[in-house]
C-alpha cells in the first residue's frame, strides 16, 4: 500500500539507491588500486598490452558512438515523416530488446570466415572450399567490435530520438526552414538538431561510456592480443589465484579516467559543432544536393544495421537446429532438435534463474518508479536536471569501474553468489531504463481523469489503483518489458556479484562463445533473445485482451 | 444532505494580479453562473472550490458547504461534484462500472449497488446501457452518463465547467435542461462556468464575473 508519508520519500530513496552503489563501488575500486604503494598501478604499467588496450577502448568507443549518432541523425533527418520511417521504427524497436551478447554472437556467425556471408559467396565468387584463414572476428583494430556496437546502439539512439522529437516542434520548424529555401538536411541541421541534440545528449554520453567499456561484446567480437582494457580488467578479476585484484582495480581506475577524458573531449566537439552550425545558418546553408545522398545513405545504413542484426539472429536460430552443416553450404544439410533436447535441462535451469532475477529486479524497479512518479504528481514536485543526471549515473559510470568495488563489498558481507544480490545489482541498471520508458506516458496522463475521480469522492490511492494504473497499463507493462530485457542482458553484474556461481543465459552464452560449439551457442543466444521478446509480446497482448471491448483504450499512435 | 454553498471573500491572486474575488451564497437548487472570456479566472475559481488550485495561485477567504468549512480539505473529502467540458468518462470501465466507481461504499451488497446503477441509467433514458463501452456512446449519451456518475457520488454541491460547450446546438438545449432539472430535483447548490449567455440564461440564477461584478444578460 502506498501511503502519503512514505510516498513523499520515494524520489529521495530512489536517487539514493542509484547513487550509493555507484559511489560505494567506485570507492571499493579506488582503495585496492592505490593500496600498498599503488602496486596495482605498477603492475598495470608493466603490462605490455596497456597502450594498445587503452587506445582500443578509445578508438572503438568513440568511433562506434560517432557512427551510431551519425546514422541515427541521418535516418531522422532524411526519412522522418516518410513511409519508410514507420517501417524502420517497427524494425528497430524490437532490435533494442536483443541483449548485447546475443547481438554479438549473431554478428559473429554472420561475419566469421565460416559465417553466412562467406558461405553465400563461396565457392563461386571466392573460390574457397575451406573457411579462409582470415582474422575477421576479433580483428586487432576492433572493427568487428565497432560494427557490433553500432548495430546495438543505433536502435537505442533512434528510439531516444523518436521520444525526443515531439518536444522539438520539429515538423513545423522543418516546414518553415524548407519554405525559406533550405534543403531537407539543411533544414534539419539548422532548425531541429540543436533542440533534438539537447535531449539526446545524455543518451549519447551513455552510449559513449558503454561503447568504450563493453565487456561481453569485446569478449565475443573484440581483439584478443591484447584485449580491450575493460575485457582485460574482467579477465584479471576472474583469475582464481586472486593475484591480479590490484592490477584489475588499477585498470578499472584507468578505464574510468579514459571515459571521463573521452566525455570531456566529446563536450569540446559539441561546442565546435554548435559554432559550426551557427555559421552554416548565417551562411544561408541550402545544400539541396545533400538530400539525395543523405537519403540513400540513411536507407543503406538503416538496412545494414537492421539487416546485420536480423540476419545474425536468424543465423543463431539456424545453427541451433542444424544437423550436419558443412562449408560452404548456405543452409544445413539436415535439421534436428537434438541440440535443444540435449541442452533442455540446462536451458530450463538457467532460463528460470534468469527470469527470477529479471522479475525481481523489474518488480522492485517498477514499484519505485511508480512511487516516484506518483509522488511527483501528488506533491507537485518538479524534478530538476540534477535528478536526470543521477538517473543516468549508472549508465555513465562504466560498469567495469564500480562493479569490482561492489563485488568486493558483496564478498565481504557474504552475499556474493546469491541470486538476490545479483537481482539487487541489476536493479541499479534496470531502474533508470524503467523510469525513462514510463515517465513520458505517466506524465502525459490527462489529469482531468484524476480530478474526476477525486470529485467523485475517491481517495488519491483509489484514483491511483483503479484509474491511473489500469488506464496506463500498456506503458507500465512496456516499461516492465524494457526492465526485463535490460536485466536479462546484464553480463558483468551477474558475473561479478554472482561470483561466477549465478549462471544466467547471458553469462552462459558469453562463456560458451569461446568454445566454438555453434549449435549450443545458438540455443543459449536464442533463449537470451526470446525471454525479452516474450516480455514485449505480453506487454502488447495483455492490455489488448483486457481492453478488447474498450475502444477508448486502443493504441492511437 | 444539501445546504448552502457560501463563498466568503474568496480572493485568488497570481503574482500581483487579482483573478477571482467572490462573496456569494448559492442556495440548494440554485445555479450561480460565473461568466467571462477565457483566461478571466473562471476555471481558477472552480479549481479553488474543487481543491485543485495550482501552486502558482494564492487563495484567501473561506468556502463553506452546508455549514462545513471545506477551504483546506483535500478534493476527495469536499463533497463537491464536477462536470467537465468533456464527459471524462473512464475509458477502461464499462458504463455501469463508471457509475459504480462513483457509488459510495455505504451502498452495500452487489444487488443494491446494481439496483442504484440501473435506477440512475433509467433516469437518464439509458436503460440497459450498463455493460456498454463508453466509447461506443453518442455525445449526448456520454454527457448524461457523466452527469449521473457525478450525482451518484451524492455530492453536496455541483460545479459545471462549461459542460455544454462541446455539444451541438440541438443536443445542447436538451442536455442543459436535463442538468438544470436534476439540480432542482436533487436540491444541489451549483456553480456554472460559461462564456455563453444562453447557458447563463437557461441556468436561471445570478450571473457574475470572476471578480464578482454582476452581469446583466
Amino acid at each position: 500500500m502506498i501511503t502519503g508519508g512514505l510516498l513523499r520519500w520515494a524520489p529521495r530513496l530512489t536517487l539514493a539507491l542509484l547513487i550509493l552503489p555507484v559511489a560505494a563501488g567506485l570507492l571499493g575500486t579506488l582503495i585496492p588500486a592505490f593500496a600498498n604503494d599503488a602496486n596495482g598501478f605498477h603492475a598495470l604499467l608493466d603490462w605490455p598490452g596497456l597502450r594498445p588496450a587503452a587506445l582500443l577502448s578509445l578508438t572503438t568507443g568513440v568511433s562506434a558512438t560517432a557512427m551510431s549518432l551519425a546514422i541515427t541523425l541521418v535516418l531522422v533527418a532524411s526519412l522522418w515523416g516518410t513511409r519508410f520511417f514507420g517501417l524502420i521504427q517497427h524494425v528497430l524497436a524490437p532490435l533494442l530488446s536483443v541483449p548485447h551478447a546475443a547481438a554479438a554472437l549473431g554478428l559473429a556467425f554472420l561475419i566469421a570466415p565460416s559465417g553466412w556471408i562467406v558461405r553465400l559467396l563461396s565457392p563461386w565468387a571466392t573460390g574457397w572450399e575451406q573457411p579462409p584463414d582470415l582474422l575477421i572476428l576479433n580483428d586487432p583494430y576492433g572493427l568487428s567490435l565497432t560494427l557490433g556496437l553500432v548495430t546495438k546502439e543505433v536502435p537505442f539512439l533512434f528510439l531516444m530520438a523518436l521520444a525526443a522529437l515531439p518536444q522539438t516542434d520539429g515538423a513545423r520548424r522543418m516546414n518553415v526552414a524548407q519554405s525559406l529555401g533550405a534543403g531537407r538536411i539543411a533544414a534539419f541541421v539548422i532548425s531541429v538538431l540543436p533542440s533534438l541534440y539537447r535531449q539526446l545528449r545524455l543518451p549519447v554520453y551513455a552510449v559513449l561510456a558503454y561503447s568504450m567499456t563493453a565487456v561481453e561484446m569485446a569478449m565475443i567480437l573484440g581483439p584478443t592480443r591484447p584485449n580491450t582494457l575493460s575485457a582485460q580488467v574482467v579477465i584479471w578479476m576472474a583469475d582464481p589465484t586472486l593475484r591480479f585484484q590490484a592490477t584489475a582495480a588499477a585498470g578499472a581506475v584507468l578505464q574510468l579516467g579514459l571515459v571521463v577524458l573521452a566525455l570531456a573531449g566529446w563536450r569540446g566537439l559539441e561546442r565546435l559543432a554548435r559554432r559550426g552550425m551557427v555559421s552554416l545558418a548565417r551562411a544561408g546553408l541550402r545544400a539541396h544536393a545533400l538530400d539525395a545522398i543523405a537519403r540513400s545513405l540513411a536507407i543503406g545504413a538503416g538496412t545494414v544495421t537492421a539487416g546485420a542484426l536480423g540476419l545474425g539472429l536468424a543465423g543463431l536460430a539456424t545453427w541451433s537446429v542444424a544437423g550436419l552443416w558443412s562449408f560452404p553450404a548456405a543452409l544445413p544439410d539436415t535439421l534436428t532438435l537434438t541440440t535443444w533436447a540435449r541442452a533442455a535441462p540446462d536451458l530450463a535451469r538457467t532460463g528460470a534463474l534468469t527470469l527470477g532475477i529479471a522479475v525481481t529486479a523489474t518488480t522492485l524497479s517498477l514499484a519505485l518508479v511508480l512511487a516516484c512518479l506518483e509522488a511527483e504528481h501528488r506533491y507537485a514536485l518538479s524534478p530538476d536536471a540534477r535528478s536526470l543526471w543521477v538517473l543516468y549515473l549508472p549508465l555513465l559510470v562504466p560498469q567495469v569501474a564500480f562493479l569490482p568495488g561492489l563485488q568486493f563489498a558483496a564478498l565481504r558481507s557474504g552475499i556474493e553468489g546469491h541470486w538476490l544480490a545479483v537481482a539487487a545489482a541489476h536493479l541499479v541498471f534496470v531502474l533508470p531504463y524503467v523510469f525513462l520508458s514510463l515517465a513520458p506516458s505517466w506524465r502525459a496522463w490527462d489529469t482531468r481523469l484524476s480530478v474526476a475521480g477525486l470529485s467523485l469522492g475517491a481517495t488519491p490511492a483509489r484514483v491511483f489503483w483503479r484509474l491511473r494504473l489500469p488506464v496506463l497499463l500498456r506503458p507500465v507493462l512496456t516499461a516492465a518489458a524494457v526492465g526485463m530485457a535490460v536485466s536479462v542482458g546484464q553480463y558483468l553484474p551477474t558475473l561479478l556479484i554472482g561470483g561466477g556461481r549465478v549462471e544466467t543465459v547471458t553469462t552462459e552464452a558469453v562463456a560458451l562463445s569461446s568454445g566454438g560449439n555453434r549449435r549450443l551457442i545458438g540455443t543459449y543466444a536464442l533463449l537470451q533473445m526470446l525471454l525479452p521478446a516474450a516480455g514485449f509480446a505480453l506487454a502488447l497482448l495483455v492490455p489488448a485482451w483486457l481492453f478488447r471491448n474498450r475502444r477508448g483504450m486502443a493504441v492511437t499512435a | 444532505m444539501t445546504g448552502t454553498l457560501q463563498l466568503n471573500g474568496l480572493r485568488i491572486t497570481t503574482g500581483s494580479r487579482l483573478v477571482v474575488n467572490l462573496t456569494r451564497q448559492v442556495a440548494p437548487g440554485d445555479v450561480l453562473t460565473i461568466m467571462g472570456p477565457s483566461g478571466s479566472g473562471k476555471s481558477t475559481a472552480l479549481a479553488a472550490m474543487m481543491g485543485t488550485l495550482a501552486p502558482a495561485f494564492r487563495a484567501e477567504g473561506q468556502i463553506l458547504l452546508a455549514g462545513r468549512d471545506i477551504t483546506t480539505l483535500p478534493p476527495h473529502k469536499r463533497g463537491v461534484g464536477l462536470l467537465f467540458q468533456d464527459d471524462v468518462l473512464f475509458p477502461h470501465l464499462s458504463v455501469g462500472d463508471n457509475l459504480a466507481f462513483a457509488l459510495p461504499p455505504s451502498v452495500k451488497g452487489r444487488a443494491a449497488r446494481r439496483a442504484a446503477i440501473d435506477a440512475a441509467l433509467d433516469q437518464a433514458d439509458l436503460s440497459g446501457f450498463a455493460p456498454r463501452d463508453p466509447a461506443t456512446l453518442s455525445g449526448g449519451q456520454r454527457a448524461r452518463v457523466a452527469l449521473m456518475r457525478t450525482l451518484l457520488a451524492r455530492p453536496c454541491a455541483l460545479l459545471l465547467d462549461e459542460p455544454f460547450s462541446r455539444l451541438d446546438a440541438s443536443l445542447r438545449v436538451q442536455i442543459r435542461n436535463f442538468v438544470v432539472s436534476r439540480i432542482r430535483t436533487e436540491g444541489l447548490p451549483a456553480i456554472l462556468v460559461t462564456h455563453d449567455a444562453e447557458d447563463a440564461h437557461a441556468a436561471g440564477g445570478h450571473v457574475v464575473t470572476p471578480l464578482g461584478e454582476a452581469v446583466t444578460l
